[in-house]
């Protein structure tokens, strides 16, 4: 009697345990595929003025990243050649630190380094939150001309498949 | 009184096992190559799975560890785990030394768990450097929880509960 009276609880645990683990919740960023992208208006470290929706007619590279990300660095050259090779006629990169804005200078300095020329914003939790949730970089998303967010990439993703994307994306009115 | 004794001898042995589990999970996940600064040097031993913490927390009777975040803290702005303490990414100066406060006058064998989930496992910056700063320290029950991508993939999406907010 006793002993049922110990275990019971202990069943209950184990529901408990199993419960917990059955639980997924879907992903939010994953639901902004094939969404309006979320508009912003944003000052860019030149202090210029970014706002989303004036790309509206051009494909756009929205890429999420920080300083201390190796994964990100590499991929920034490549980002900028794109951005020359098919002109901002076009194409427009955009990049958002998502480093502390108390480091904004770093970022600067950063930006140099890599030789990176497209316009870089300081992002913050409100910024990461409307895109589902940056909560790990790099995270880029494209968006096609009609304002719409047709991929999202995570992690050290292939470049090449990325590049081809954006090709398809080009060549759609 | 007797069966509540018996509940609470369960609940602990729970906690104990699952605090164990760390060292079998991790085993087959942990990442091949490792450096002296990336999350990859942290011991297999050290390493805990986003399940078991999950599990650990839901117990409600069960001793908790102190839960450190030693990563962006935009990204713990955005989501962390209950009772999560930001202390600073490990990556820099400034981080390790407010890390160092954190802990400050802690039992050393306080169980304690760091985490970050900024990159993928292997890429992570923050994790070594504050694992070995709080070895150094003399803390003995120290776990990384192993996120194989990031804190978004590894603990929101399974449904796991987060708080916002600094």
């Amino acid at each position: 009697m006793r002993w049922k009276r110990v275990c019971r609880p202990a069943l209950l645990i184990a529901a408990l345990f199993l419960a917990a683990g059955a639980g997924r919740a879907a992903d939010p960023a994953r639901t902004l595929l094939d969404q309006p992208a979320p508009q912003f208006v944003r000052s860019d470290l030149d202090g210029l003025r970014v706002d989303l929706s004036a790309y509206r007619g051009k494909v756009v590279l929205l890429n999420f990243w920080a300083g201390w990300c190796a994964p990100c660095l590499t991929e920034m050259p490549r980002f900028n050649a794109w951005q020359r090779e098919f002109g901002t006629q076009k194409l427009q990169v955009l990049g958002v630190s998502m480093d502390e804005v108390e480091d904004a200078d770093a970022v600067r300095t950063l930006r140099r380094k890599l030789g990176v020329d497209y316009p870089i914003l300081m992002g913050d939790a409100a910024l990461g939150k409307l895109y589902g949730g940056i909560l790990g970089v790099p995270v880029s998303f494209l968006i096609d001309r009609q304002g719409v967010i047709r991929a999202r990439f995570q992690g050290e993703t292939g470049l090449a498949a990325m590049e081809k994307r954006i090709r398809t994306l080009l060549a759609q009115p | 009184m007797k069966s509540r004794r018996g509940l609470q001898t369960v609940l602990a042995m729970a906690a104990v096992l699952l605090w164990g589990t760390a060292v079998r999970c991790g085993a087959q996940f942990a990442a091949p190559d490792a450096n002296a600064s990336s999350a990859a040097s942290i011991p297999q031993s050290a390493l805990l799975q986003p399940d078991v913490l999950n599990r650990l927390l839901l117990l409600k009777s069960a001793e908790k560890p102190l839960i450190l975040q030693v990563g962006s803290r935009l990204f713990f702005a955005e989501a962390h785990i209950p009772g999560a303490v930001f202390s600073g990414p490990g990556s820099q100066a400034a981080g390790l030394q407010l890390l160092q406060i954190k802990v400050a006058g802690l039992k050393r064998d306080r169980p304690i768990v760091i985490y970050c989930g900024c990159c993928p496992w292997d890429r992570c910056p923050n994790l070594g450097p504050a694992y070995k700063l709080l070895r150094t320290l003399g803390f003995t029950n120290v776990k990384a929880l192993y996120l194989a991508n990031n804190f978004g993939d590894d603990w929101v999406n399974k449904g796991y509960a987060v708080e916002e907010g600094l």
